[in-house]
């Protein structure tokens, strides 16, 4: 192997004692502190301060219109426009789930149900919001748009079990998607 | 260069009745007559296929096996062959690809599996199969364990290129007790009416309609009931018939696969349990073609759900006043109680009713335990019904072999008649009973006898009226929460694996027959056993017609230990199919 012999740069005392990289900090932080006593912080109107300080005053104001559209929030189950559960309980998010938060009981479409052709929907449909940790690999995986990642993090569950989302909780949470799959229809 | 070597292979290969055959390049030998598609599984190149099965007919109906062949060219007359270097002819590739099941190898032949022919043709079958098929493998069962899945993604296109609407079929129609019917998911291999038709010899299946309509249909007015009619289910290489019992229960992907053996029947049909997170899930057969070839009773293929039922005992129970209600106990406690117990009656007035359902392992214990007693009253409960001749056996106990060797019983239950009386004349005082339920038919015991007893010990994994009636339960576990071996109705000796934990408090059984035996002061080398397969060692020490035997020589497929003289019909069927 051969070897390449590279200089070192020279460095100068100012830059050995980080005397500029110090200095251009201190001007930051300088502009913010006199910004913020005359009362002119950045961002006042957005973060909802008096202009002292750059504080968020959270919870009076939040981030939600700030997210971005791909902001991953807790995860939901939606209907479809139709009202049809969208998900069909074939588990392919359990299994992806890294954090083995996602448990579920598949069950039976009834026979007299308008979407018998469906077969398959959960009887239960739990998230353990306790182990979530946000990735969004279940939306990734499901093959029926079921499941999506909301823009939602506001969760303050008082127990452990409050923590844990069942059925009926991801379905009001989830709402209605938009737009039709198709997949299920009788002509299909 | 002697004669020897200057002969030509082919010369060489038919001396030994065999055939050389080149395949993706290599060349081999092989019997004359080889199946294509077995000479290429022999050598470890993968052909897929839907419709072949190796016992089954061949129907050739699937293309999914078609493969590239050629063989040396037709000589001109008066033509000599030529050959290579190697002595090999020439293969001339035909242009048209060759089915690898309905065809056998020949001298010279030349198979590819992996030719740019070879994969196109594969790719188009396949197309060809998912024209009409629904594409609804979220809500199939056989998801994960699915042919057609697997072989799209191997050698499919991936993309479809059919836009016109797709033929509609039946769905979801029960033709069974046990199974329903996709016909819109069937590949049309007729596996399940060839099975019916040649195995079952129930032909109730049937193709009907054509073209894109064609598919399998059930006889009118008649039902897929045949008592082995579930192998049908496995047989589908897709999800066209599933079963009922396993609808909708568990993707297969989560389900842990363990090897072990049927425990309804003496036949002892090699089985998988399917489970995840100690829960069991369903059991498939496990081929072993001297047991049960690939089938299996749908009887014992359902019965498994007592494994995970709230009926099992959790903990061990005790009873320390005559007719006080019982109460949970613990371990050490109940051992030293039920070693005080036993001390307190003579040895002859002791008796152990010990079962034919249990393991090799725990019957070695069980011997020691009438040992350390001292008592002669050892026998089990004999279950004798009719043979259904096919692989349930008349023996419906697993392991009454074993029981005949390692207790050294004559003829097993002949004892029990004995015992039964001697309790009802009070010459019997206390019984020990391991895993049965002595009120049940075949033991034939009154539950007012035991009012006779002064003490009475159950060892079992289930509630029972024994149970019940019992001055200390101790939970023992099912078949599928331990290991051990068993011996079949042909001298068989064969594996039982643990698939899940022991449910609740409850103990490998063959553990607690060894704390009892230490309890009472035992000092055999069996008390430092710490697992049932130390305990298959010593009894491969002790007993002459089980040499030698350890666990890994039992191996998968179990070994065969003794000559018995019994036979499993429908093996012998497979073996000779005229007679
Ligand atoms: S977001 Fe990730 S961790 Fe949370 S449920 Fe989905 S897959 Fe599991
Ligand atoms: S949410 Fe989607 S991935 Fe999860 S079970 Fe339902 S259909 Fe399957």
């Amino acid at each position: 192997m051969a070897f390449k012999t590279i200089k070192r740069p020279k460095i100068s005392i100012g830059e050995r004692f980080y005397l500029k990289a110090l200095l251009g900090g201190l001007v930051i932080t300088m502009k913010h502190l006199v910004l913020s006593i005359i009362g002119k912080s950045r961002s006042k109107k957005e973060l909802g301060g008096s202009g002292i300080g750059v504080t968020m005053q959270y919870p009076e104001y939040r981030w939600d219109k700030h997210l971005p559209e791909y902001y991953r929030g807790y995860p939901v189950l939606v209907k479809g426009e139709d009202g049809r559960e969208r998900c069909v309980s074939c588990q392919l998010c359990e299994f992806i789930c890294p954090a083995r938060a996602i448990t579920i009981k598949p069950g039976e479409v009834p026979a007299d149900s308008q979407w018998n052709k469906v077969e398959k929907a959960p009887v239960e449909f739990e998230i353990d919001m306790l182990r979530c940790i946000y990735c969004g690999m279940c939306q990734e995986a499901c093959p029926e748009q079921a499941i999506f990642m909301s823009q939602g993090y506001l969760l303050t569950p008082t127990d452990k079990k409050a923590g844990v989302h069942n059925k009926a909780k991801l379905y009001e949470l989830g709402g209605t998607k938009q737009g039709l799959v198709n997949k299920w229809n009788a002509y299909k | 260069m002697s004669e020897e070597t200057s002969k030509l292979p082919k010369d060489i290969a038919a001396a030994e009745g065999k055939v050389n055959v080149q395949i993706n390049g290599t060349w081999y030998q092989f019997p004359r007559g080889m199946r294509i598609i077995d000479a290429c599984k022999s050598v470890g190149v993968h052909v897929p296929t839907f419709c072949y099965h190796p016992k089954l007919a061949i129907a050739g109906s699937c293309r999914m096996c078609l493969v590239e062949q050629g063989m040396p060219p037709r000589l001109a007359p008066g033509q000599a062959p030529s050959y290579d270097a190697q002595g090999y002819q020439h293969i001339q590739w035909m242009p048209r690809p060759i089915i690898a099941c309905a065809n056998t190898v020949c001298e010279n032949m030349g198979i590819k599996t992996n030719s740019p022919l070879a994969e196109e043709v594969r790719a188009g079958v396949l197309e060809f199969l998912l024209a009409n098929h629904p594409l609804d493998c979220p809500i199939c069962d056989q998801a994960g364990e699915c042919k057609l899945q697997e072989f799209s993604n191997d050698y499919g296109k991936l993309k479809g290129r059919y836009t016109e609407s797709k033929t509609k079929k039946g769905k979801n129609l029960s033709v069974g007790p046990n199974i329903n019917l996709d016909q819109e998911r069937c590949v049309l291999c007729g596996r399940c009416i060839r099975f019916m038709r040649d195995i079952a010899k129930d032909p109730v299946l049937s193709f009907s309609q054509r073209g894109t309509h064609n598919a399998v249909t059930i006889y009118p007015g008649r039902e897929l009931d045949h008592p082995y009619s579930m192998n049908v289910v496995d047989l589908c290489p897709v999800g066209a018939l599933t079963s009922k019992d396993f609808r909708f229960k568990m993707r297969v992907w989560f389900l842990k696969e363990t090897k072990s053996i049927d425990v309804n029947c003496g036949t002892g049909t090699n089985i998988t349990i399917w489970s995840r997170e100690e829960q069991v899930y369903r059991l498939t057969p496990r081929q072993n073609d001297e047991v049960n070839s690939c089938w299996m009773p749908d009887e014992h293929r359902l019965n498994y759900r007592f494994i995970n039922s709230p009926q099992r005992i959790p903990q061990p129970v005790i009873r320390t006043d005559i007719n006080a209600p019982h109460r949970a106990s613990t371990w050490e406690p109940s051992f030293s109680a039920l070693a005080e117990a036993i001390k307190r009656v003579p040895a002859d007035q002791i008796a152990i009713i010990a079962s034919g359902r249990m393991t090799n392992e725990e019957l070695y214990m069980t011997r020691l335990l009438a040992e350390q007693i001292g008592t002669k009253h050892v026998d089990i409960v004999s279950r004798v019904k009719e043979s259904d001749g096919m692989l349930i056996s008349a023996d419906r106990n697993p392991n009454t072999t074993g029981a005949q060797v390692i207790l050294g019983l004559e003829n097993p239950g002949s004892q029990l008649e004995m015992i039964r009386d001697g309790v009802q004349r009070g010459k019997i005082k206390a019984i020990l009973c391991l895993g049965e339920d002595l009120t049940s038919p075949e033991a034939g015991f009154k539950a007012q006898d035991f009012e006779n007893l002064n003490y009475l010990f159950v060892m079992d994994h289930t509630a029972s009226d024994t149970a019940r009636a019992a001055d200390l339960v101790l939970p023992g576990v099912s078949f599928a929460e331990k290991f051990g071996t068993m011996i079949n109705v042909t001298g068989r000796i064969q594996r039982l694996n643990k698939a899940i934990e022991p449910i609740g408090y409850a103990k490998d059984d063959w553990t607690i027959l060894q704390s009892i035996t230490k309890a009472l002061g035992s000092n055999s080398p069996a008390m430092n056993a710490v697992s049932s397969m130390d305990i298959l060692s010593l009894i491969g020490q002790e007993y002459a017609a089980l040499e030698n035997i350890n666990w890994g020589r039992v191996g998968d497929c179990g070994l065969q230990v003794l000559e018995t003289g019994v036979t499993i019909p429908l093996i012998e069927q497979e073996k000779n199919p005229q007679g």
